[in-house]
Order: C-alpha cells, then structure tokens, then sequence
C-alpha cells in the first residue's frame, strides 16, 4: 500500500488520461515516471555502505539508549540519486517557465550569480576563520551593504537577517529598543489590511498588541482612520510599500509625517522592492526601518532554491539600535564589529539576530546582480516588472474580474477577484486548470481583502511572447469557468496526481509511514 | 433563550447570563472547509473585541473576536476532533465558546436574526 491515494497510479492504466495508447507492463508512461517512496524502493535490510561493522561500546545513556532498528531503508547511491532526480522532475520551478506566484518575484536567478557565488575565496570559508584570511568576502559585504543604502536613501544597514519575516523583527526589535532608550511604553503597532500577512504575526512575538487599518476601496490605506488611530499608544505602523494589492502607496510621505508627528516610527515591509528599486528611494519617504529580500529583487535563488538573506536598512534615528555584527573598513582592511569591539558607537545595539555574518551565499550573488545591471539596469529592473504586470491586468480584465483595475496602474503585480464566474465555480478550479496548461498556479485567496484573489507576478524575466502564451491560457481557463464547463472541477487531468483532497490531507494529515504489514494492522 | 449577531459574522444565543458564540452560516460558507478550530480554555477572562479562537480553513486561517465581555466556562472540545462541525452545522453543534456575561448592555448594539440578513444580503 502506498501512502498517496489519490490520483493516477499506475495500476490504473491509461484509462482515465485521455492518452488511448495501450498499457505498459512498468505503468509508466515513457518520460514520466511513478515514483513510490524511498521507503517503499529501500529494504531496511539493506545498506547503501561497505563498511565494517563496528563493535559500539557500552552504553553510558543509563538504559535510555534505542533498542530497535531505526527503521531507515537502505539504498544505494545511484537508487537514492535517481529517486531525487525522479521526483524533481515532476516539479515546476522557475528554469521550467514562467512562475506566477503574486507576492513571492519568482524572477531568473542570472547564471553569473552562481559562479560568482562558487568561487572558492566565497563558497570555501568558515565564519570563524580569522578576518584577515577573508579580506574579499568582508569587502563583499561591506559593497552589498552600501549599494542597500545607496538604492534605498537609508542610512545604515543590518545584513545579518536571514529571510523577510526575520528581517521584519529585526526592524521592530529595533524600533522598540530606540522607544525603549526614551523611557516609551508604546504598545501598539499598527498594521494595515494591505500589508503582508507576516507583519501583524511580526508585531505579536516582539510583544505588541496589533490593530488593523482598513483598506480603502482602491485598495490603499485609508490615511484618515491611520491619523485618527494615532495616539500615545502606538509605537509604529508597519506598512508595505508597494502594497499586497499591488498597489505603491500614494500617501507613503503623508503616513510616515503623520506617524512621526504621534511620536511612532514607520517600518516599511520590503519585500515588493523590485517595483521600485531605482525609481523610487524609501529613506525620501520617511521609512525608518526596512527589509530587503535579496532573495526577490536581487534575484537570489529561493522557493526550495535556497535559502533567503533579508537585510534590514535603517534611518539615523534608528541606527545605533541595529543589531550586530557591522563590517567596518579600516586603515588596515575590513573588520568585523563584534560584541568585544563595538565600543561607543555600537552600544545601544539591541543584541543580535544570527550567530554569525548572515547568508554569504546570498551576498555574493546579489552583489553581482547589482554590479551587473548597474544603476540604469537596475531601474530598468523596476520598470520591466511594472510594464508586465500592467500587461497581464489590461489583457485580462475583460474576462476576469480587477477589483483595483481603476486605481491606477498596478505596480509588480496584477489582481483578480472570482466574481462573474459561473455559479459553484472557483480561484481553486482556475488554479488546478492552469497546471494541466503547464503553469504553476498563481498566488490564490491571498491579499484577504478581495474574495477568490488571484494574485500573478510575472517580474521583468519574461519576455512579450512568454506573456501572451500565459495570458492566453488563462484566459481560456477563465472563459470556460465562467461558462461553468463541467470538466474543469475534474482538473487537474494530466498531472501525476490528480486533485488531492486538501480538506482531508488537512484534518487528517498522514504524518508517519509504517511498515505496509503494520499499517494494514492497524485497519 | 435569544439569538443576537455582530458584523464580524458570529451569532450570540444568550440564556440567563451563558453566553454561547459561534460564527454564522454565512461566514462558514466564506471561509470554505474548516481544519482546524482552537477554542479558549475555561477561566479565560475577555474584553468585547478580544481575540477568543482562531478558526482555519483550506483557504485562511481567522481570528473570531469575543463579542462580548465575559468569563469563558466551556470551549466546544467537539470541535478538536471534528472541525467539520462548523461547516455542518455552524449555528448549532458547531458552536465555539460559553461565556459568562460581564454586561449585558453590550448586547444593545448587535442585530437580530432579520436585520443580520438584511446586513448579508447587502454585503
């Protein structure tokens, strides 16, 4: 018994695929393969090694030690290799073709990145070797950190936060130590329906209560209910900029007065940069603190690629707060500021975020994104990301529903809502229909403020051509879930599984495999 | 026994001073198959608009605010195992809380059953 109950499975032929060739003794149908679980491929009699068994010594965990088998299947290299490579296959990533996902700038990770980030004097050292011996991936760090400052107006940077969300409480952390210097207990942060999900969540674990700011119906913050909430509470407002709805948030300088007006602080949520990196400089607009995901506008490998790398640009008034370590160029070189050398000028510090520098695997590749667009590219940058998404939202608003369609035009990324689809038909049915079209699926039910949302980011990667396919095939999908084609609540038909049954995979999760002797026991 | 309803999409039904909340069919509909239901625990004290339970579907995971002040005496503990109440039967088994009213007069500004359907409707 294999665990996946669902979908095409080889002993089900051909028949429900709509291929109408014959039968295959193997069950799989040439390129693609049905691959079952490495525990169902591997014996756990078995061993991948030659190695001589080892004669263990006595046991010192005073009888807390494991007394079975731990159950893990042996394989061999090449087995454990192919079930990989296998399985990979019957992956969509954004090598395959364009990757729509709204809200995540899922944009070409440029080759160049990538032997840069190989070097040995980069991809070979240790954070704990002496500074001396990593003169050039200090200088890297210290290049990365004043191209952030330079794009973004600020005056200084934390380049040790890991991701965007980590990046955010780095921001906050920091905000509440400067309040916190001035004998303030604020102890609100506001949070604006059109920002990330991640803000409000941000806010909760550095402890603050959050209340929400409503929308507009343009889909921007409603700047009068922001003025009116205001008071001696509240500490900072936490806003995305450009907005979740796509939207660049017209009153930014008005907010961030009025903010700094009630004695708060403004954090601007980062992550959609890439709309207007070059264009726009978020320290102009009084933004005091601010991630930058260097894994979504300067084109760092992410979504399962790699890891995400989310430094945090400060203002003056927050500066000193900001986390530790700084990469500092001295007479002799560049130095690291430690806790034992961060002296006068560091110490209000909050304290740390990582034990180390950050992602330097990440530094590397978006400094030589940046080196190799330049100032003019990277403002082209921005501008190809905004041209597509505007594209995508003219092209199609007159089969799918644009909410924000008259508020101007919409920065990196266009949204649609499900209404005027047919009665019963849903987001999730166009979704799965655009995997049988050979899509990921776009962002769904996400911003909460439009109902159904669709949300489709095509960043500046793709090319007019590669544009028209997509809107083509979404389009037809969306025509025929409003003509309510029955077929389409079967989709997806052509992918290794068919739809899945997420109520119950949620209720019910299948979280252990056992052995199929057991676990048909246990029926 | 009456039954009262708030903007946030929850029904009250109120006996003696035991509140009983649950979110209504209409928002059950909108939040699509419930998966998970945490429910406060018993002795938790609320201010009207206190964050009380989370409510999770395919779709979103959502707060539901106490909408009245008042002491917790039961969490539905039916809702652990079978969150599917709620899609079931979300004005009736697929309740969320009991409370022990603090104010009465908080109840003054919610809607009856008419003008909650009249409030739908208009949404």
């Amino acid at each position: 018994m294999s665990i996946n109950q669902s979908g095409w499975r080889p002993e089900m032929g051909n028949s429900g695929n709509g291929c109408g060739g014959p039968a295959t003794y193997t069950g799989n149908r040439a390129l693609m393969l049905e691959e079952p679980l490495l525990f169902e491929i591997g014996k756990l009699s078995n061993t991948g090694l030659d190695i001589e068994e080892v004669k263990a010594p006595a046991s010192r965990l005073g009888g807390l030690e494991r007394k079975a088998d731990i159950g893990l299947p042996g394989l061999s290299e090449p087995e454990t290799v192919r079930h990989y490579t296998r399985l990979s296959r019957q992956n969509y990533a954004i090598d395959l073709g364009l990757f729509p996902l709204g809200s995540c700038t899922m944009k070409h990770n440029p080759r160049l990145n990538e032997r840069v980030a190989r070097m040995p004097g980069f991809a070979d050292i240790h954070p704990l070797q002496p500074v001396d011996t990593v003169q050039g991936a200090l200088e890297v760090i210290h290049q990365l950190a004043h191209w952030l400052v330079t794009l973004t107006g600020m005056h200084s940077v934390a380049m040790s936060p890991k991701a965007g969300a980590h990046g955010e409480l780095c921001g906050i952390l920091a905000i509440r130590a400067a309040l916190e210097a001035r004998g303030d207990t604020r102890s609100v942060i506001l949070v604006p329906e059109s920002a990330h999900g991640t803000n409000p969540a941000t806010a909760a674990f550095a402890g603050y209560k959050v209340e929400n700011i409503p929308a507009t119906k343009d889909g921007r913050v409603d700047l009068a209910a922001l003025q009116e909430r205001l008071g001696p509470d509240v500490a900072a407002v936490m806003i995305t900029n450009p907005n979740t709805c796509g939207l660049f948030e017209r009153d930014m300088k008005a907010i961030s007065d009025a903010v700094h007006a009630a004695g708060a602080l403004v954090y601007c949520d980062g992550a959609n940069f890439n709309a207007i990196v070059g264009r726009v400089r978020p320290g102009d607009l009084g933004v005091d603190a601010m991630h930058i995901n260097l894994h979504k506008t300067f084109s760092t490998p992410h979504g399962g690629g790699g890891p995400g790398s989310g430094p945090v640009v400060f203002s003056e008034a927050l500066t000193s707060f900001a986390p530790l370590p700084f990469v500092e160029k001295t007479a002799d070189g560049f130095a690291l500021v430690e806790e034992e050398t961060a002296g006068e000028h560091h110490a209000r510090s909050f304290g740390r975020m990582v034990a180390f520098h950050g992602q330097m695997g990440m530094f590397t590749r978006a400094l030589a994104y940046i080196l190799s667009h330049g100032a003019d590219g990277l403002k082209q940058v921005a501008e190809d990301a905004v041209l597509n998404a505007n594209y995508i939202l003219r092209s199609l608003e007159d089969v799918l529903d644009a909410p924000f369609a008259a508020s101007g035009p919409c920065m990196h990324e266009a949204i649609f809502s499900d209404a005027g689809l047919a009665e019963g038909f849903t987001t999730l049915d166009i979704a799965k229909a655009l995997i049988d079209e050979g899509y990921h699926p776009m962002t769904m039910y996400f911003p909460l403020v439009v109902h159904g949302a669709m949300l489709v980011e095509p960043t500046e990667t793709e090319s007019k051509d590669t544009l028209d396919q997509f809107i083509g095939a979404l389009r037809s999908v969306a025509e025929r879930a409003k003509a309510g084609d029955e077929a389409l609540k079967g989709a997806p038909y052509y992918a290794p599984r068919r739809r899945l049954d997420e109520t119950q995979a949620a209720r019910k999760p299948v979280l252990v495999w056992n052995e199929p002797q057991q676990a048909e026991a246990a029926e | 026994m009456s039954r009262y309803f708030t903007e946030d999409h929850e029904w009250i039904d109120l006996d003696g001073d035991i509140a009983t909340v649950g979110i209504t069919d209409y928002a059950q509909g909108q939040l699509g198959d419930i998966v998970f239901v945490e429910t406060p625990e018993d002795g938790k004290q609320f201010a009207k608009g206190d964050e009380a339970a989370v409510v999770e579907s395919v779709k979103a995971a959502s707060d539901v605010y106490s909408p009245v002040s008042g002491t917790v005496t039961e969490g539905n503990s039916a809702l652990d195992d079978n969150p599917a109440l709620v899609n079931e039967d979300p004005e009736g088994e697929g309740w969320f809380f009991k409370l022990e009213l603090r104010d009465a007069g908080e109840l003054d500004g919610l809607m009856d059953e008419s003008k909650y359907k009249k409030f739908v409707e208009s949404l």
